[in-house]
């Protein structure tokens, strides 16, 4: 064995001990086997690969092997080839990776650089494709680093999602169910004391605490795993070569023949007087040290309805002041619908105003701001004085400052957002992006998760697989879940026209509510079909408990080309919110009524 | 008739009770006010004219389609028959439960079965939420207690407004409806007495049996009728059952037993033998296995012989556990039968008719189109041999009947990959195959099964105990791998199941599954990220997100 180790194929070829019964066609898969063994033989031989050869029905224990590579690799048959490490497949899938050129990359062997990849960023989606590319046998090393919120805040590994994000967002939100639940609970036979106060402190700590354990509980993964983690931050200083900058500003400096940028993003500031000084983010929020009282918060993307909504859940005085729409990119109908939820629930709206200075009238925890906001339509301003002000503005990618412009990799100067091919692949060759770094593509931790996975699979596996962007389902965490799936019903005319498409919908009045006294009308469901693709559901919109649950399931439906007629034929689960789906009868364009008669 | 109009008026004036409470209700309840005057006139009609005995044959009423029993199934056969022109009636009685518990207009889902279940469940759901809530921050005094006599009556109110409900809807599409007891005079003819003892003869071109089913009372066992109660009752009980042993493992009883632990009740499950019949067992023993850390008692391998009233009141249960033939008693306020269901076809005298059963479970023979045997009479919903007991499926298999009858269809009712949910503390949703039957049916060796021991992100915060969520999804081991089944136990798996359900109806595949992205954070993601198989060994509980 001359060649390194990582040069070296190993190749498993017929063989078996055990009888079957029918002999004969034993004998014609042992002959294909051997035929097909010997053809992958003389590809690596002219390929001047060194491999390994087990020939199962020359050794001793040749069932038991058989039967472990059956487990470990999923195939029955032999030839079963592993080429450095990786499971490629029988004769047909070797002769495949070898025309596709898959066999050529994962016969490359690079050992002039410290790292197989560097990942900047531990997030969702940077530490998913580091782990992947370990589980596959690479040297990876992860470089994270939070650069405080300009009012302090800092934290652990794991990233926006686990950290300021949807972890600690949901479990507040879940935390505001709960008002809702203590209050259905009398009507559903609960008796006990009137006087019901939520305690800020001890929930944060709860949710806190919780998120520390799934920051050690991350670290843990890299170490088992064998991903070096590094807690300093990332800049690229050659085309190979990272500047590695730590908390002490000591600098370290690593190479890789491959990196991925994962930095994700932070919120925006909105860059009048005292917005840095006074204003917080949902960088801070969830690990504020006392209760937020009275809180203006700034823009209505889906942060900003969620805090809004857990906030006014947890009893608190909460405005919403919006430049233009409600939840962009989302169907209108619906964010209006949210919207309309939310001022139900007790929060209110300030529309068309946007802030143009924050001063701090009383110090304190929390203190006194006084917000003047001014109109967008006309020269009114108004003042108001609150005790936080909670911008929600949009969020920027964290692409300026890591040395991309050294090594040549190009970002939408306007955004920061990086341009990627379908394979995730910057302008740079070996310099890759994943995350809400991507330009154009949805900010959600499953889909970072899902393309850093596959990313990996391709960069160091037996994989050609890419990652689907199409059809990601998602769902808003306002006090009413709203989840959707595919187009909205703006986006479904824009593409098909108006006239091509048919939009069922109903507004539905969910069992638990009833008992509990609450609104007949609020709850909505609507799905838009392609008329001229029989039917096919391209938009699935829900407004209701549970939306987050339910939609998951049609989502994984919507996959396998879900039309109307399919919805038709599917039997409800009684008494669910999902059901109603299965029964929708009243198309938008007939104009019939959707309200529910209450009885 | 005075009686009748008496009836008739309660409802109506619960409705009002209860409308005006909801903020919105202003609109709605003057229309149904007005919806009920039209509806007693027509009543009014109707019994007038079927005040003869029926053997005199007098003031027969024929119709297009006479559908007997207004339960989920009947009721949408009817109104789907009327939609489409035709003249349809409605006959629906409530024998009285042994215990003398009657109700309204809609059969078991609305008023004793699915609809007030899942009201308790919720009930039950919500004294845990109220646990939660210390976790979150919410302070809530001590004591804490549950008060039945309230719950009840907000759940009977809610079913009371759904009786009326399907007044109005029949009236609104002008189909009959007798509150009369139906049986067969001939293969056309039905006598329907109602409860003064007045009979009516119906006659129809065609006859739809959908009478469902009534609990079953093991009669062998001294006392049980006499100091039993069912399902029929439970719902409608005014005061707290107190101490309660349920006797019997199916979904019934399971769910009972679950909503009453959960409301703070001593309770007792006494199983014969196994948990949840005809479902998936490791599914099964996993739902009694979070039943018994949740707080309910198990009794396994009993049976009971004997129930005695004590002088306090309270009931003594003799049993004996058939491992170790040993005799055991306890005492108990409520004993709660649910060993099974029977169908409602004694009192039908299909013999007159025709009409076939199953000697052995008494249920209806039908085919494909829901025909019996006689050509113009059918049999849908539990009443019918082999078709899954479910309200969903009732009513969609009444639609498409009326349609098959009235309309062009010729579209069958496709009772395959029928999801379904057991309401359990920890719900239980499925749908497809369970992993037994996916195995006999293919082979251990073409069956792979995925799955997931996985902790609900709101567990995390209150430290309930997540050892019983799990997820199995049952492929086919040959690419593309065929999704067969889906068992999801956890919070919400009824929701979680629907749109899954759909995907199995499509034929989905398990990489088309894996190729779903998942909705952060949430339970029903952990099915898009299923990647372990039994097969590996691998240790299945997932870490992290």
């Amino acid at each position: 064995m001359s060649s390194p180790p990582g040069r070296r194929a190993r190749l498993s070829s017929p063989g078996t001990s055990r009888q079957t019964p029918d002999a004969r066609e034993e004998v014609r898969r042992r002959l294909k086997d051997l035929i097909e063994g010997n053809r992958v033989k003389e590809l690596f031989s002219s390929l001047g690969v060194d491999y390994n050869i087990l020939e199962l029905d020359q050794v001793d224990d040749g069932a038991n092997v058989q039967e472990v590579l059956t487990e470990i690799s999923n195939q029955k048959t032999v030839p079963n080839i592993f080429v450095n490490k990786v499971h490629v497949g029988g004769c047909d899938r070797t002769f495949q990776a070898h025309k596709n050129g898959l066999l050529q990359k994962l016969l490359q062997e690079d050992s002039a650089h410290d790292y197989d990849l560097i990942v900047i960023g531990g997030g969702s989606g940077g530490l998913s494709c580091a782990k992947e590319a370990a589980n596959l046998g690479k040297k990876v090393m992860v470089l994270d680093f939070v650069v405080p919120s300009p009012q302090g805040s800092s934290w652990g590994l794991g990233g926006t999602c686990v950290n300021v994000g949807c972890i600690p967002k949901k479990l507040m939100h879940q935390a505001a169910l709960l008002g809702q639940a203590l209050q259905d609970s009398r009507k559903f036979g609960w008796e006990y004391n009137q006087q019901v106060r939520h305690n800020w402190e001890a929930m944060t700590e709860a949710i806190q605490n919780h998120i520390s354990s799934l920051n050690w509980s991350y670290r843990l993964t890299l170490r088992e795993k064998g991903v070096a983690y590094v807690n300093s931050y990332g800049e690229f200083v050659e085309l190979h070569k990272i500047k590695a900058t730590n908390k002490k500003g000591q600098e370290s400096f690593y190479t890789a023949s491959k990196f991925v940028i994962a930095t994700g993003e932070r919120p925006r500031y909105l860059g009048i007087q005292g917005d840095k000084e006074y204003c917080i983010t949902s960088d801070d929020l969830f690990s504020l040290r006392y209760c937020p009282g009275r809180t203006l918060v700034v823009g209505a993307s889906y942060v900003g309805l969620e805090c809004a909504g857990f906030l006014a859940g947890l009893g608190l005085d909460v405005t919403v002041m919006v430049r233009s729409v409600l939840l962009r990119g989302f169907d209108q109908e619906m964010a209006e619908k949210v919207g309309s939820y939310l001022e139900q629930h007790g929060v209110k709206f300030q529309r068309k105003f946007t802030p143009v200075s924050v001063q701090q009238v009383e110090k304190g925890s929390p203190g006194k701001l006084k917000v003047v906001a001014k109109s967008t339509e006309g020269p009114e301003t108004v003042e108001e004085i609150y005790n936080t002000v909670l911008l929600a503005i949009g969020r920027e990618s964290c692409t300026r400052k890591i040395g991309l412009e050294k090594i040549g990799v190009k970002i939408n100067e306007k955004t920061g957002k990086i341009p990627v091919n379908d394979v995730e692949q910057t302008n740079v060759p070996h310099v890759y992006a994943i995350g809400d770094v991507l330009e154009g593509k949805p900010e959600l931790t499953p889909v970072a998760i899902q393309a850093g996975k596959l990313l990996a699979r391709r960069l160091f596996g037996a994989s050609l697989e890419k990652c689907d962007y199409i059809n990601v389902p998602t769902t808003v965490f306002t006090p009413l879940e709203y989840g959707c799936c595919g187009l909205s019903e703006e986006k479904a005319i824009e593409v098909y026209k108006k006239e091509n498409l048919e939009v069922y919908h109903t507004l539905f009045w969910p069992l638990e509510w009833t008992v509990a006294g609450r609104d007949n009308n609020t709850c909505y469901a609507k799905i838009i079909c392609n008329k001229f693709d029989n039917e096919r559901v391209v938009g699935f919109h829900l407004l209701g408990p549970n939306a987050g649950e339910i939609t998951q399931g049609f989502a994984a439906a919507m996959k396998c080309g879900l039309t109307k007629q399919l919805l038709n034929d599917t039997i409800g689960i009684h008494p669910t919110c999902g059901e109603v789906f299965t029964t929708l009868e009243i198309t938008k364009s007939s104009g019939l009524d959707i309200t529910q008669k209450g009885c | 008739m005075a009686a009748m109009v008496a009836a008739l008026r309660r409802p109506v004036a619960h409705f009002r009770s209860r409308t005006r409470a909801w903020t919105r209700g202003t609109r709605c309840a003057a229309d149904a006010a007005g919806a009920g005057q039209q509806s007693f006139d027509l009543l009014v009609i109707g019994g007038g004219s079927g005040g003869l005995a029926c053997a005199k044959e007098a003031g027969q009423q024929s119709f297009d389609l006479l559908v007997i029993g207004g339960g989920s199934g009947g009721l949408a056969c009817a109104k789907e028959a009327a939609q489409l022109g035709r003249k349809v009636a409605v006959a629906d009685y409530v024998e009285p439960s042994p215990q003398g518990t009657r109700w309204g207009l809609g059969g078991t889902c609305v008023n004793v079965g699915c609809i007030p279940k899942k009201l308790m469940h919720q009930a039950a759901l919500l004294g845990d939420m109220i646990k939660d809530a210390d976790h979150y921050g919410w302070e809530v005094a001590q004591p804490i207690q549950h008060n039945w006599k309230k719950m009840a009556e907000a759940v009977q109110n809610h079913v009371k407004s759904l009786n009326w409900g399907h007044r109005v809807q029949l009236q609104d599409r002008k189909v009959k409806y007798f509150n009369i007891k139906a049986s067969f005079v001939n293969e056309h003819t039905v006598c329907g007495v109602d409860k003064g003892g007045k009979a009516t003869l119906l006659s129809a071109d065609h006859i739809v049996i959908a009478t469902g089913g009534r609990p079953r009372y093991p009669t062998q066992i001294k006392g049980a009728l006499e100091y039993g109660i069912t399902s029929d009752d439970i719902f409608w009980l005014k005061e707290s059952p107190g101490k309660t042993l349920v006797v019997g493992a199916s979904y019934v009883a399971l769910e009972c037993a679950g909503f009453l632990t959960g409301i703070g009740l001593d309770t007792t499950v006494m199983m014969r033998s196994i948990p949840l019949r005809g479902f998936d067992q490791q599914m099964s023993s996993l739902v009694t296995d979070h039943m018994e850390s949740h707080g309910t008692r198990f009794l396994k391998g009993c049976v009971p012989s004997l129930i005695k009233k004590l002088p306090t009141g309270q009931l003594q249960v003799t049993w004996k556990d058939q491992a170790s033939g040993k005799e055991d008693t306890g005492t108990f306020d409520t004993v709660l039968w649910a060993i099974g269901r029977v169908p409602e076809t004694r009192n039908l005298n299909l013999e007159k008719a025709g009409v076939n059963v199953n000697p052995e479970n008494q249920k209806i023979v039908v085919d494909a189109q829901e025909a019996t045997s006689v050509p113009h009479i059918f049999a849908i919903g539990d009443v019918a041999e082999g078709r899954p007991e479910l309200t969903p499926t009732a009513i969609k298999a009444g639609k498409l009947l009326a349609q098959r009858l009235f309309g062009k269809s010729s579209t069958l009712m496709d009772y395959s990959n029928v999801p379904t949910t057991v309401f359990t503390p920890l719900e239980y949703g499925c749908v497809g195959l369970s992993e037994e039957e996916a195995v006999a049916l293919h082979g251990q060796e073409h069956v792979e099964v995925y799955h997931a021991y996985y902790k609900p992100l709101e567990f995390t915060v209150t430290g309930r105990d997540a050892s019983q969520c799990y997820i199995k999804m049952v492929c086919l081991r040959e690419a593309p791998q065929l999704v067969l089944g889906l068992h999801f136990l956890g919070p919400n798996a009824g929701e979680v199941t629907q749109g899954f359900a759909l995907g199995i109806k499509c034929g989905a595949s398990y990489a088309q599954v894996m190729q779903t992205v998942g909705i952060h954070p949430t339970c029903s993601e952990e099915v898009v990220k299923l990647h372990i198989s039994k097969r590996s060994g691998l240790e299945p509980t997932v870490t992290g997100c």
